[in-house]
């Protein structure tokens, strides 16, 4: 307005179409951006929506399909009897024994968390920093397989816990440990203890880095204040920190929680021959060739998931991440 | 969190953030070491000795090198299709609002949110109803499906940086759409999509819950590790192996810390 008056003796306000396709093209996109959007959008939404949320209805519609007993064949009817088998008493236990693991591992994975994360944030500065960063971030981003095998060969029974145990004289512990039911075997590498430990340490990253971001948003002063008002570090913890971390912990609980509940990896490698639920699931899609029920099972974590996501979106979990 | 005294942390603290640490390292530095023992059958500590001929074994197998050639194409191209995909969905997010905006996020995170066997046996029922054989593309259709967060969380962190008035000042100046974007918009996000791409490239290259179920017969070096570790041929290769795999994961990261490092989002903070 005020440009085209300025400019009216000379050039005109409004420049002519640039010349070609190209310009063309560039002209059409600024005077329709609702075009350019939609031509931007359309690539990654029908990728994800065709290869992605498309596959995972086709698993859906799957588990509403049941497997004919005496040919083996897939009758492609509308049933819940999938379901139904999914309840039995045998399937039941791998989803309470896989639910079990996961809650542990949280619980686990939040305590060894806490001071890396509450040390990176209130404490290091510049180089320290960096460093913690790095240092979480290595293991996270190393090779997942790797990371097993590394602990393969250290629970192993030659392995080096056995040897660090036996040069402490403490090698009792361990067999006192290995003889107890459940959590025991006949090494810790083919032990639920194992798997146990494996998985968390595994998981582990990905809690450190939402509750040390949680803790970095905490005032330091904060802290302060509350022990200058008389807290023991106890209490500060207690009514100050955690209520304040709790979030971070939360979105860091969803990794580790959604992770366990799906892997069939660790178990199988470092464990007994007690199912998961991600074993259960590759061994029904495989070599039993029950792919309904395999789709059932994998209805069991989204189900858990989905309520979970919603509890931590009440908490506040997400801003955390 | 700051606090302006510098006062240090308790002992306790102290001592326990170091032992968190070590736990995160140690067993991968073990790695290491087991490349270099001379012990074929077992898991056997200390080393009774130590050797360099697993390197000159491993290196003559032919296996090693499919299954590597086939992962260094694999991530290749799937990192291509992510960068494309996540960055125009990076682009399209961050700088319109529009109806369905949060649920377009949503999508993009849920190939990872979700555990990996859901994408990988979602993926398998869809090949087999769809009559799709078992081919390289079927695993860089997965692999690709679950990069493409990496890239966008990396373009969306920079983009909101970005200030978008420059696009602005562009076009006022004369440039046209595509000069923008080339002269402009480009050169700002550069390091962030080589940062995504290189996250997205070691994701892809580590990746083996979804490939196995959609890789058929073919070997991925995960796919590969993974068949060792269940049914051991040659254990000293495989410690070999994995050595190397750790070496090669670890130079994408690192240089994607590096490119990102001074922006208030550093790469690489979610997996």
């Amino acid at each position: 307005m005020t440009i085209a008056a300025l400019n009216s003796t000379s050039a005109p306000a409004i420049l002519p179409g640039s010349g070609g396709m190209r310009g063309a093209l560039s002209d059409l996109f600024w005077r329709k951006p609702q075009l350019l959007l939609f031509l931007m959008l359309a690539p990654p939404v029908l990728w994800l929506g065709i290869v992605y949320i498309g596959s995972l209805f086709a698993l859906l519609a799957q588990s509403f399909f049941s497997i004919d007993e005496y040919s083996g064949l897939i009758n492609h009817e509308f049933t819940l009897k999938t379901y139904g088998d999914l309840f039995r008493p045998a399937n039941l236990d791998i989803i309470v024994r896989t639910v079990t693991m996961a809650v542990l591992v949280t619980l686990a994975s939040a305590i060894i968390a806490f001071p890396i994360a509450y040390y990176a944030a209130r404490y290091a500065r510049g180089r320290w920093k960096a460093l913690f960063y790095l240092g979480v971030m290595l293991p996270l981003w190393s090779s997942y397989l790797v990371k097993i095998y590394a602990w393969k060969l250290i629970l192993a029974k030659e392995g080096i816990l056995t040897w660090l145990l036996a040069k402490l004289h403490l090698l009792w512990v361990l067999d006192g440990w290995l003889s107890l039911p459940v959590v025991g075997g006949n090494s810790l590498s083919v032990s639920a203890t194992g798997t146990f430990i494996a998985f968390v340490y595994v998981w582990l990253p990905f809690m450190i880095l939402p509750v040390q971001a949680a803790l970095e948003r905490v005032p330091g002063n904060l802290v302060e204040a509350s022990s200058d008002l008389g807290a023991s570090p106890g209490q500060t913890f207690r009514n100050v920190l955690f209520p304040l971390a709790l979030p971070g912990i939360v979105a860091g609980s969803i990794f580790t929680f959604s992770l366990t509940l799906g892997d069939y990896i660790i178990p199988q490698i470092i464990g007994t021959s007690r199912l998961f639920i991600g074993q259960a699931v590759y061994s029904q899609q495989g070599t039993a060739g029950n792919i309904p029920l395999a789709a059932a099972f994998t209805v069991v974590p989204i189900v858990i998931m989905g309520f979970y996501l919603w509890g931590a979106k009440r908490m506040g979990a997400f801003d955390a991440l | 969190m700051r606090s302006d005294g510098s006062q240090s942390a308790p002992l306790g603290l102290k001592i326990a953030a170091a032992c968190g640490l070590l736990f995160l390292h140690l067993p991968i530095l073990l790695i290491f070491v087991y490349a270099f023992t001379t012990e074929e059958k077992s898991f056997v500590w200390p080393p009774p000795g130590l050797t360099t001929q697993w390197f000159a074994v491993t290196w003559n197998r032919p296996d090693v090198w499919q299954a590597l050639s086939l992962s260094v194409r694999v991530a290749a191209i799937s990192t291509a299709i992510a960068l494309v995909l996540g960055t125009l969905c990076a682009a399209a997010v961050s700088r319109t609002k529009f109806f369905g905006r949060e649920t377009i996020s949503l999508l993009v995170i849920l190939p990872i949110a979700l555990p990996g066997i859901i994408t990988g046996i979602a993926l398998r029922s869809a090949f087999s109803l769809a009559d799709i054989p078992f081919s390289f593309w079927t695993i860089v259709l997965g692999h690709a499906t679950f990069c493409v967060v990496v890239v966008y969380n990396n373009a969306v962190a920079r983009f909101r940086r970005s200030s978008g008035s420059m696009i602005e000042a562009s076009m006022d100046l004369g440039a046209d759409g595509f000069q923008t974007f080339r002269y402009v918009v480009l050169p700002n996000i550069a390091t962030a999509l080589l940062a995504g791409g290189m996250l997205a490239f070691a994701l892809s290259f580590d990746e083996v819950i979804v490939t196995t179920f959609t890789a058929g017969q073919q070997q991925t070096v995960p796919i590969w590790m993974l068949e060792e570790l269940i049914r051991p041929r040659q254990r000293p290769v495989t410690n070999v192996v994995a050595m190397v795999v750790v070496l090669v994961t670890l130079l994408p990261i690192l240089l994607a810390y590096y490119l990102t490092r001074d922006g208030d989002q550093i790469a690489g903070s979610g997996k």
